[in-house]
Order: C-alpha cells, then sequence, then structure tokens
C-alpha cells in the first residue's frame, strides 16, 4: 500500500460523493424551506436522462460541427431545467394542491422512472444512441502538481470542482444571507415569516424548483463525467443515499458533504476491496478513521457557525482528530490478517448511520419544524 | 380631536359560513392606547388582521394619516408604520434574537447581491441594544429565542415591531400569558411608548385591564362594533354587558357544600416541563367528595403540568398523588381513570376529542373496550349507537345526527360531547381544566350547572380556570397557584377578588392568615 | 334526523361521490398517458385494447390478472393498515423482501405434510415482516425517529442482505446456479392451484380473506379502533388511555405482516418458486398508489389492486401488438396517484362540488415525532 493507492482511494471517494452531494444539496434547498423531498431520486433520474438527449440532440442538431464540450454543457444545462421543472411538479403537488409530501415524492419517483424506462425502451435503445462523451479531466495549475493532495482534490472533471463550490456557496448562504435567514424561517416557523412580509410558498416554490435543478446536476453527472450514455435506472438509489447524506449531514451542505464522503469513501473502498488491493480489516479500520475525522470536521464547522464555542469542545475535537488519524495510519502500516467480511455490509453504512441518527443514538438529527406541513394562510 | 392615525371604515370580513367582521368602524388618534374590547372570537383579532395586511377585507377602507391605503401584505403595513405583536409570538426558536429582528428586513454589508448579500448582524445587534435601551426594553441580541422566558419573547416582540418602524402597533391580548407584576411593567412600557408618539391599539377581553390603561375603548361583539367609550364614563359592569349583549350571571347557584372523605390527595408534588424545567414545585392539596376545589392563576403557572401529571399524561417527577385511597403517582392513564376520574381537558381538538370521528365514537373514547360496549375483543356498535343517543338528549348536544363528525360541532357542543361523556361514567373525581374557555353564555352556564349537580351527587371537582369568575362562582374552596407553588387555600367565603388577584401576582400573605388545609 | 329513505339515498349519493375521484382519476391518467404514446407514434386506442385484452380477453389473461392482483392486494392493505394508524409505511418493499426470503427458507429447508408446511412458511413470512417493520416502529414510538426515513432506509438494508445471502457464497444460494437465487421451495409447501392447469394459486384466495379480516379488524375490533384513534389523535388517544407507543409497533408489525404475507404467497404460489434479487421490485411503491386510490379502505384496496393487476397483465401483450414499451403502465400508475392524491386538479377539470361528506384522513404525522 503506497501513497498512489491513497490518493488514488480518496481520489475516488470525492468522485463517488458528488452526485450523492448534489443529490444532497437539492433535498436541503427544499427540507429547509419546510418541504420533504424524498423525489431526489426520480430528479437525479430525469436529470440523467434528460442529461444524455440533451448532448446527443445538440449534438447531432450542430451536426458535430462544434467542439464537444458544447454538447455536454448543453446537456447539462438540459438536465438542470428538466429536474426543475421535475422539482416544480413536486412543488406545485405539495405547495398548491398540499398533497401529502411523501406522497407527492412516491408519485414523481414512480413517473421518473416510468418515463425515463419508456423514453429508453421507445427512443434511445432502438435508434442505438451512442454518448458523446464525457468532461474532460481538467488539472488546476499549479495546485495539482502538489503530491498526494493534488492528485485527491485538483485534478478532477468539473463537475467534481462544481460541487465543492456549491457546498461552500450554499452553507454560507443558508447562514450567513437574507435568502438562508428566510429559508429557514420559512422551514421553521412560516407563520412568523409570513407576519413579517415573507411570501412563504413562494420561497418553497422557488428553494424547491432550484433544488431539483441541482439534482439533475448530479444526475448529469452519472452520465457526463461517468459512463458517458444513459441507463435505465442508472441512479440506483443514489437519491436516497443522497437523502441519508442530508439527515446525517443534520440538514447543512458541509455536513451532508461529509456525510457523502464518508459514504463515497466506503463505496471506493468496497471497488479496492474486490480488487484485492486492501483487506477486510484494513478497509475498516481506514472506514473508522476517515469518519471519525468528517466527525471531528463536521464539528469543527458547526462550531465556526455557531459563535461563541467553549474550550472544552475544541479538545474533544482535537482527540477525534487524531484518533481518525491513528486508526488511518494503524491501517497502513500493520499487516493485517484476512478475515471474511462480506463487502455488501460495507455498502449498508449510510442506511445504518441514517437510521441511527433520526432514532438519535448518535447525536440527533432534528428536522426543520414546519417540514412536511403545507402551510395555510388563514 | 387631530386627524387619527388609523382609521377603519366599514370593513367586513367573511370566512366560510362566518361573518367574522360585519361594517366595522374604528378611529386611533395620535399618542393614545385605544382597547379593542371583546371576548373570544368576537373579531378582535381578523380586524387587525384585516389592517396588519395578514387577510383582505372583504368591504370597506382602510385610511392612515387621513390617506386611503391599500394593504395587501405585512410589507405594506410595515412600510405604513403598523407593527403587530401577535397573542402567539412570531419568533423562529432556533434562532437569535438578531436573526429574527432581521427577517424579512434585512442589513446587509460589502457586495450587494440581492437576497445572497452578507448578513450584518453586529450592526443590528446594536441597533436593538440602542432601541431596547431607549424604551426601557432590556434584550439579549445573542440569545436564542427557544431559551427566553415568556416576558422575554413579548419584549423582544415590541422591539421587533419598533425596529421595523412602527408608529401605530397592535398588541393581540399582550397579557394572556403575563403574571399581574409583568401586565404592570407591560403598562408602564407602553405608556413610555405612548410618550414618544407612537400609539396603541391594545385587544383584549380582560375588563380591568381596559380600565386602567386604555385611554378610549371599543368594544365587539359577535363581529360588529357595540360601542366605544372611555374608562371615566363607564365601569366593569356595564362593559361586561356590552360584550357579552345581556347581563352576566356571575353567580352560580349552588347550595352549600357536603364535603365527605377524601377523593384526591396530593403530596409534595414536583414535575417537570416539556422544557426539563420545574413547573410544579412541591404541591400539596386535598380534594373532598362533594367539593368543587378551584385552582384560581393566571395561565402558565403550572396548571396545565399539574393536570396531566394527575391524570397520567406526564410523568411525576416526585411526590405522590391518591385518588379514593389508591397510589396513583406513576400510573398510566389508563389505570387512573379506571379508579373513577373523568377530566375535562383544556384543549378540547387536542385531546378532548378526536375530530374526524362521529359523535358516537367519541363519546365512548376511553369506554370503547368495556361491556356493554365491547365483547372481548369485538366491538359492538349497536351499544355505542345507542349510548350516544342518549347522551346527546341528555345534554342537549345540538347535532344533525350520532354519524356527525365532531369537528363539524361548534364549539360549545363539542364541549358539551366532552362533558357528556366525562359526567356519565361512574366517577369520583372530576378534574376539569378551563372547562368553558371560548364558549357563548349559554353554554357555560349548562355546564357549570352540570359541574354543581355533579358536587351534589357527592362527586370530588377540582376546578381550574384561570376566570376569576368562574373560580369565585363555582369553588367552595380556592387554592391559588403561583409559578408552580399553591400560595394558598382558603376557603371560598374568605376570597375577594382583591385577595385572589395579590395572590396570582405571587405576592405571599403573612404565615398565619394561609387557612390551614 | 333524517328519515331512513333520505339517509339511504344520501349514502348512495355520498358512496357516488366517494367513486367519482377515483374512476375520474383513472380515466385523466389513461389520457394524459395516451399522449405519451402519440408521441412515439402508437394509436393509444388500439394499444389500450390490447391492454384490456391481455388483462381479460381469454381465461388465461383473467387468471394473470388475479395472479397480479393478489400482491398488489395484500401490500396495499400493508399501506392502507398503516395509514389508519397514522403511519406513512414506505417500507413495505423491504418487508416483503424479508418475508419473502423467510417463507422461500422455511419452504425449502424443511419437508413437512402441506397442511403445516404452508402455514408455517406464510406464518415465518408474516413474522419477518412484521420485524422488519416493527423495529423502525419501535424506533419512532421510543425515539421519535420518522418511520417514512428508518423504512426508506430498511428497504436499503434489507436489499443488502439479501443480496449477499443469494449472491455467491451467501447462505440461502442455490447450489450450482448461475443467477443469484435461492433453491426451490418443497412440493409440500407450494400452494395448491384452484383451477387446473392453470397458475391460479390459492394465494388470491387468502388476499381475499385478507381484506376482509383488515375491515373487520379496523372497524369491529377493540385492536382497530386504537389503532384508528391513534391515527387520528394521538394526543386524544393518550388521553383517552391508550398505549400509543405500543399502538404505533402494533401497527407498524401489522402492516409489516401484511408486506411480508404478499411476498412469501408470491414465492409459494408461483414457478419456479425461488426467490431471486429481481424480485417484485417497485411493488412496495406501487402499491402505495393502490392503497391511496382504494381510499385506504380495504375493499376499496381490493378494487385497486384488480385493476393494476389487470394493467400489470395485459402490459405484455399490449407492447407485442403495439410496440409500446410496458413502462407505460407504470406512468399510468404514477399518474392515478398524482389524480387521486391531488383530487382538486380532478374536481376543477370535472367541476366538482367540494362535499366534506368524510372527515379528511391524515395520511402521516407531523416531522416532529412521537418522543
Amino acid at each position: 500500500m503506497d501513497s498512489v493507492f491513497f490518493s488514488g482511494l480518496f481520489f475516488l471517494a470525492l468522485v463517488k460523493a458528488t452526485p450523492i452531494a448534489f443529490g444532497a444539496m437539492a433535498g436541503l434547498m427544499s427540507e429547509r424551506s419546510g418541504v420533504i423531498n424524498i423525489a431526489i431520486e426520480g430528479m437525479m433520474l430525469t436529470g440523467a436522462m434528460m442529461a444524455f438527449l440533451g448532448s446527443v440532440i445538440f449534438n447531432d442538431l450542430t451536426g458535430g460541427t462544434l467542439p464537444k464540450i458544447y454538447s455536454l454543457l448543453a446537456g447539462l444545462i438540459v438536465a438542470m431545467i428538466s429536474a426543475a421543472l421535475v422539482a416544480l411538479l413536486h412543488a406545485v403537488f405539495s405547495i398548491h394542491y398540499k398533497v401529502d409530501q411523501i406522497i407527492s415524492g412516491t408519485v414523481i419517483n414512480l413517473l421518473s422512472v416510468g418515463v425515463t424506462n419508456f423514453v429508453a425502451n421507445a427512443y434511445i435503445d432502438p435508434r442505438g444512441l451512442a454518448g458523446v462523451g464525457v468532461f474532460p479531466v481538467i488539472n488546476i495549475p499549479i495546485l495539482s502538481e502538489i503530491p498526494l493532495i493534488g492528485r485527491i482534490f485538483f485534478s478532477h472533471q468539473p463537475l467534481v470542482y462544481l460541487m465543492l463550490i456549491m457546498v461552500a456557496v450554499l452553507q454560507y448562504a443558508l447562514f450567513k444571507t437574507p435568502w438562508g435567514l428566510r429559508t429557514r424561517a420559512v422551514g421553521e416557523h412560516p407563520r412568523a415569516a409570513d407576519t413579517v412580509g415573507i411570501n412563504v410558498n413562494r420561497r418553497r416554490y422557488i428553494n424547491v424548483t432550484l433544488g431539483g435543478a441541482l439534482a439533475g446536476i448530479g444526475g448529469a453527472f452519472l452520465v457526463l463525467e461517468s459512463v458517458g450514455r444513459f441507463q435505465k435506472l442508472m441512479t440506483t438509489g443514489r437519491g436516497f443515499i443522497a437523502l441519508a447524506a442530508l439527515i446525517f449531514g443534520k440538514w447543512t451542505s458541509v455536513g451532508a458533504l461529509g456525510s457523502a464522503l464518508l459514504f463515497g469513501f466506503a463505496e471506493a473502498l468496497g471497488v479496492r476491496l474486490q480488487l484485492g488491493d486492501v483487506n477486510e480489516l484494513q478497509a475498516l479500520a481506514l472506514l473508522a478513521g476517515i469518519g471519525i475525522i468528517v466527525l471531528a470536521g463536521a464539528w469543527a464547522v458547526l462550531k465556526l457557525i455557531r459563535r461563541g464555542a467553549d474550550q472544552r469542545r475544541n479538545r474533544t475535537i482535537g482527540i477525534l482528530a487524531s484518533a481518525g488519524l491513528a486508526s488511518i495510519a494503524a491501517a497502513l502500516l500493520f499487516d493485517w490478517p484476512s478475515v471474511e467480511i462480506p463487502i455488501q455490509f460495507l455498502g449498508l453504512m449510510p442506511y445504518i448511520a441514517t437510521v441511527l441518527v433520526l432514532a438519535g443514538f448518535v447525536g440527533r438529527a432534528i428536522p426543520p419544524a414546519a417540514i412536511g406541513k403545507p402551510y395555510e394562510k388563514a | 380631536m387631530s386627524e387619527p392615525v388609523l382609521r377603519l371604515v366599514g370593513i367586513s370580513k367573511r370566512f366560510p359560513g362566518v361573518l367574522a367582521n360585519d361594517n366595522v368602524d374604528f378611529e386611533l388618534a395620535p399618542g393614545e392606547i385605544h382597547a379593542l374590547l371583546g371576548e373570544n372570537g368576537a373579531g378582535k383579532t381578523t380586524l387587525m388582521n384585516v389592517v396588519y395586511g395578514l387577510y383582505k377585507q372583504d368591504e370597506g377602507q382602510i385610511f392612515i394619516d387621513g390617506r386611503q391605503v391599500e394593504i395587501h401584505d405585512p410589507n405594506d403595513a410595515l412600510a405604513r408604520g403598523i407593527g403587530m405583536v401577535h397573542q402567539h409570538f412570531m419568533l423562529v426558536p432556533v434562532m437569535t434574537v438578531t436573526e429574527n429582528m432581521m427577517l424579512g428586513h434585512e442589513t446587509t454589508r460589502g457586495l450587494r447581491l440581492g437576497l445572497l448579500s452578507d448578513l450584518d448582524p453586529d450592526r443590528v445587534a446594536e441597533e436593538i441594544k440602542a432601541l431596547g435601551d431607549k424604551h426601557g426594553l432590556s434584550i439579549d441580541p445573542e440569545a436564542y429565542v427557544r431559551d427566553l422566558s415568556v416576558g422575554e419573547e413579548q419584549r423582544v416582540e415590541i422591539v421587533k415591531a419598533l425596529y421595523r418602524g412602527a408608529e401605530v402597533l397592535i398588541l393581540d391580548e399582550p397579557t394572556a400569558v403575563l403574571t399581574p407584576q409583568e401586565a404592570e411593567d407591560l403598562f408602564s412600557i407602553m405608556r413610555s411608548l405612548i410618550a414618544e408618539g407612537k400609539s396603541i391599539i391594545f385587544i383584549t377581553h380582560k375588563l380591568k385591564e381596559v380600565l386602567v390603561i386604555a385611554d378610549r375603548i371599543t368594544v365587539l361583539r359577535d363581529g360588529r362594533v357595540v360601542g366605544t367609550t372611555e374608562p371615566s364614563k363607564t365601569t366593569e359592569a356595564e362593559l361586561a354587558a356590552m360584550m357579552v349583549g345581556r347581563e352576566v350571571i356571575l353567580q352560580v347557584e349552588k347550595g352549600p357544600a357536603a364535603p365527605g372523605e377524601a377523593v384526591l390527595e396530593v403530596q409534595d408534588l414536583q414535575v417537570r416541563d416539556l422544557r426539563e424545567q420545574m413547573a410544579i414545585r412541591g404541591v400539596s392539596f386535598t380534594v373532598r367528595a362533594g367539593e368543587i376545589f378551584g385552582i384560581a392563576g393566571v395561565q402558565g403557572n403550572g396548571q396545565a403540568e399539574l393536570v396531566e401529571a394527575l391524570t397520567g399524561l406526564t410523568p411525576v417527577e416526585g411526590g405522590h398523588i391518591f385518588m379514593n385511597g389508591q397510589e396513583t403517582t406513576h400510573l398510566r392513564p389508563r389505570a387512573i381513570t379506571e379508579t373513577g376520574i373523568a377530566h375535562v381537558p383544556e384543549d378540547r381538538h387536542k385531546h378532548g376529542l378526536v375530530l374526524v370521528y362521529p359523535l358516537d365514537e367519541n363519546l365512548v373514547l376511553q369506554t370503547y373496550y368495556l361491556p356493554p360496549f365491547a365483547k372481548r375483543t369485538f366491538l359492538q356498535p349497536k351499544e355505542v349507537r345507542e349510548n350516544a343517543i342518549r347522551l346527546i338528549q341528555e345534554f342537549d348536544v345540538r347535532t344533525p345526527s350520532v354519524r356527525t363528525h365532531a369537528g363539524s360541532l361548534s364549539g360549545g357542543n363539542q364541549q358539551k360531547v366532552i362533558v357528556a361523556r366525562e359526567l356519565s361514567r361512574d366517577i369520583r373525581l372530576l378534574i376539569a381544566n378551563q372547562p368553558t374557555r371560548g364558549l357563548d353564555v349559554g353554554s357555560i352556564e349548562f355546564i357549570h350547572r352540570r359541574i354543581v349537580e355533579k358536587r351534589d351527587e357527592g362527586v370530588g371537582v377540582l376546578l381550574v380556570s384561570s376566570e376569576l369568575d368562574e373560580i369565585l362562582g363555582l369553588s367552595d374552596r380556592i387554592a391559588v397557584m403561583y409559578a408552580g407553588e399553591i400560595l394558598a387555600v382558603m376557603p371560598a367565603e374568605e376570597a375577594t377578588k382583591e385577595r385572589l388577584g395579590l395572590l396570582m401576582a405571587g405576592v405571599r400573605e403573612a404565615p398565619d392568615s394561609i387557612a390551614a388545609d | 334526523m333524517a328519515t331512513s329513505e333520505a339517509r339511504r339515498s344520501s349514502r348512495r349519493r355520498a358512496l357516488l361521490g366517494r367513486l367519482a375521484i377515483p374512476l375520474l382519476a383513472i380515466f385523466t391518467a389513461l389520457i394524459v398517458a395516451s399522449l405519451a404514446m402519440v408521441l412515439s407514434g402508437t394509436d393509444p386506442i388500439k394499444a389500450y385494447l390490447a391492454l384490456a385484452e391481455g388483462a381479460f380477453g381469454s381465461q388465461v389473461a383473467r387468471v394473470e390478472t388475479l395472479i397480479k392482483a393478489t400482491p398488489f392486494l395484500l401490500a396495499g392493505l400493508a399501506i392502507a393498515l398503516a395509514f389508519r394508524g397514522g403511519l406513512f409505511n414506505i417500507g413495505v418493499e423491504g418487508q416483503l423482501f424479508v418475508g419473502s426470503a423467510v417463507t422461500v427458507f422455511i419452504g425449502y429447508s424443511v419437508e413437512l405434510p402441506a397442511a403445516i408446511h404452508i402455514p408455517l412458511a406464510l406464518l415465518g413470512g408474516m413474522i419477518g415482516g412484521a420485524v422488519w417493520a416493527g423495529i423502525p416502529g419501535y424506533l419512532k414510538a421510543r425515539n421519535g425517529a420518522h418511520e417514512v426515513i428508518t423504512t426508506i432506509m430498511f428497504n436499503f438494508i434489507a436489499l443488502r442482505i439479501i443480496s449477499w445471502a443469494i449472491g455467491v457464497g451467501g447462505p440461502l444460494r442455490a447450489p450450482r446456479t448461475v443467477v443469484p437465487e435461492t433453491p426451490a421451495v418443497f412440493e409440500s409447501a407450494r400452494l395448491p392451484i384452484l383451477i387446473p392447469d392453470s397458475r391460479l394459486h390459492a394465494g388470491v384466495i387468502i388476499a381475499v380473506i385478507a381484506a376482509f379480516v383488515v375491515y373487520w379488524l379496523l372497524w369491529r375490533t377493540v385492536t382497530g379502533f386504537e389503532l384508528r384513534t391513534v391515527g387520528a389523535n394521538p394526543n386524544a388517544a393518550r388521553y383517552a388511555g391508550i398505549n400509543v407507543e405500543f399502538n404505533i409497533v402494533r401497527t407498524m408489525a401489522l402492516s409489516g405482516a401484511l408486506a411480508g404475507l404478499s411476498g412469501g404467497i408470491q414465492v409459494l404460489g408461483l414457478a419456479p418458486y425461488t426467490f431471486t434479487t429481481g424480485f417484485n421490485v417497485g411493488l412496495g411503491f406501487d402499491s402505495i398508489a393502490v392503497a391511496v386510490l382504494g381510499s385506504i379502505h380495504p375493499f376499496g384496496v381490493a378494487l385497486a389492486a384488480l385493476l393494476f393487476g389487470a394493467m400489470d397483465a395485459g402490459a405484455r401483450l399490449m407492447q407485442l401488438r403495439t410496440k409500446v414499451p410496458i413502462d407505460v403502465v407504470t406512468i399510468v400508475q404514477g399518474l392515478i396517484l398524482a389524480f387521486v392524491a391531488a383530487d382538486q386538479i380532478i374536481r376543477r377539470l370535472y367541476r366538482i362540488r367540494t362535499e366534506t361528506e368524510e372527515g379528511p384522513v391524515s395520511l402521516s404525522q407531523s416531522w416532529g415525532g412521537g418522543s
């Protein structure tokens, strides 16, 4: 095991985390304003298909005369718009028609599966449409030269960077801008927001719809930066993992990224495990180490947001971070015996983690107070 | 008189099935405190919500400083200098005071990016601190609202309105949640605001307060203005008559009590509230068969927790409860009910009824599993139905049928359903918490009569009410609760409004005057 | 009070009103879905006729419709029962998986007389489903964890564990097979065939009985009264002395048992009598549509299940005849759910007066949780 392996592992974790983080941000925008979103999966699936169709059709229309990057960008934009429209449908059902938001989400998921399969069977497959390709890797000058770090963070395809930027922007926007203040107020106490002149339902419409665009990017990622073509049901539950990341990250975008990274890391480890690069115990030790570090990091970020933190917590964070590093070091330095552990169980982590935080076993994830309730003015 | 700052002409507001405001005229002069007096449901809050832009009137005009205005939403109202402090505070608990101040009216710094600009909480904090100091309203801008007391939240709400430039301040039932002392503080704040040139509309249903603080009084009844008067030209009795439309019978007809053995004994009871704070701090008292034991007090002094603890809905932290000689301190609600307890809950929609259930099912809410309503595990719809027919007759519930959903009945009839259910069981103790709140006078009299009847049959009654008249009219013995403690217990004959009022304000009496229990 | 004659006629009108929305929702969904067909160049009328023929045109078709309706009915009952108890069991999918796995395991691992083997296998599946639903129920009752999210997560946990169990080297994997599947259950565990030489198994009867049992349970027993009261107003239930926490767990467990039965019947009733990964995927979600279309009433659910079964059964002939992908059925099912849930759309479209005959049924409690 060497640094190449190690950076590869983190690199892959970041890549795997990207669509999940986009999906989680979609959920964040919606749920922070008070609308439950279990339809991230459907929005991502629609986004994936439309990214494919958008890029292919744009390429056809321009007769292949333009560089393929334009087709890919067209696909991305089409994906964002169409997923936003799907999200708008969720908003109309939940806000205007006051449909139970879980039901509305289920409708979106059912329709997305039905429509994308239908289009795949009726249009894409019969014509044997091939993809335009994928976004190229962009090496950030200088930064990508840094050993280890450069490979992990600065040598990615563009949507990975976009994801990191969006996470930072959303985190800032949610806690430091009027938009965030209003969004949180609408999700926590809509009547209070109403009495100070905030249009609760308009805020929710905008947030749910814009969130849909983010889910669209998440779906587009699968086509435009990964597989290169559309496959039926290609999101394979990522929308629900995104939901898990959102909850495990306690409805913040940095938290969601941390969770997505953890889940992405587990997925990347699973791949490595299958390739035989690590054995099971090493993988577990690595995962535990990363998990603890992510936890410490999230804690530190939360402290930065809420001013006036006390010193005791600082020490706890330090201890956690050191323990995480120690666990990683132990994984790398020693020869661990091989033990048979089914790798599927690594994949269980996001779901179990979510159940645990919801039940309050490890910290408690408290959803926005007004979530799931349509706002009645009178 | 100078030009009114606010004038309402012919305001009407309809809701499905209700005419909440009917051609209401109203004037607010600059620098006056104008009380809007009326019973619950008289249309006071609706009228003010129209002024504040939360509702749109169906008819009528609004004039501000003599100019007719359209107020479409709270933004319009705020822009025209109208601020409102709602009865249920409109503050986001998970946010700081500063964040609540800014909400919808944000101060930003740096680049102008519209809604994505950088908030400037530090400047706002300074501003509200200064504003608060100016008006004698001390608040901590950094505190989270969830950590504030009710009085503090109210101060934050007032500062919030001032921060938004309110010249006209609407206070909706501001004293409902305050102790008399806090209410006094509020009144002095109100006076200092008037001195600053603000004008205040003060919504209330409490006669005494109106006479103390208001410059003018407008009484609303059933959505209509009954009249406008001044404190110097009227009396409590006259105002009361205006509010309810006929002379109020304050005295309930009842003979002397014949107390028997103790049916409820509470010893050093301690209970925590939802926020884990001590809500009941060592309360002891006894209720005997055949007497009505009234607990007076301003709402929020632990009465709700006391009743919930007695009925098993909230866990008991310490002390003992005995009902009919049996310890029930840690029993579940079902087991407590089965010792012969009836409970008329404070909130009939939350606890008392299943609104989507028909009346017949609501009338067997605690007895559905017992014969004759169930045989082993099988329900007996015929018995359930016959029970309902009988009770509806007996308690004069106005309903189209026994299968009508409870939610479609009027408040008075809903309360009668609950009273019918509770009193029809074989009980030895009745716990009634605010049994007549928000009801029309007819229903109030009916329910009061039934409670007295039960007493005469030998049932012990624990009556909790924040309406002094109700307590004085019904009780045989009276206790006063303040901050989770019982400050005094006295025979009804020794109770006067003044004495109870002082106790409700937390003023302890000299030890020798506390009646031994 | 109204005369009995007037009451009967008003009740008839109410029933008609209750049927109007679902029927119009189905109709509208079919119209909207036909747009997709027109876009893909097929005649929707031909397609729907083929669909109907595939569902009802022959004995084989009718049998297929019943077979397909059976799991929908049981899973729809599972969801409807939970709704009545104020719970949104979105985890039927996972409970069905667990139930099927337990049933198939009992079915192939022991050989017993059929009279014991079948009930035992089905009971095992029901217990499996009940446990898989009961855990989220317990977490909700005890810790306030919202059941929608936990049951979604439990779906994936079940999926992962079972795909491991029937994967290469897994404990439930059949020996010497290429595809991931379990061994077939013994003859003694297979459900009897009702019509010789057809696929119609006794599971259909079990499902219909289940609908009656659920009806009876909800409105004729003490358990049902408690379940509905907790669903309609948990505070009033607590006030009435009902143990709300216990009821949440019990309702989830009952719901999960029905879901488990739904899966168990499939593995014992249909060739090849094994359990594979692709087994009934999505049924748990489609059944939400079945339950809502059926007004979360057992008999309504039965009708809705029949419709969904017919659509699934007829889809293949439709695809064969008109080249319309069978996925159009999923679209129709999604649209039906949309229009039934957003009944205001239907009311406005067809100018139906809003009559609030029955009080609204709350589908799920707010998020704050029970705690």
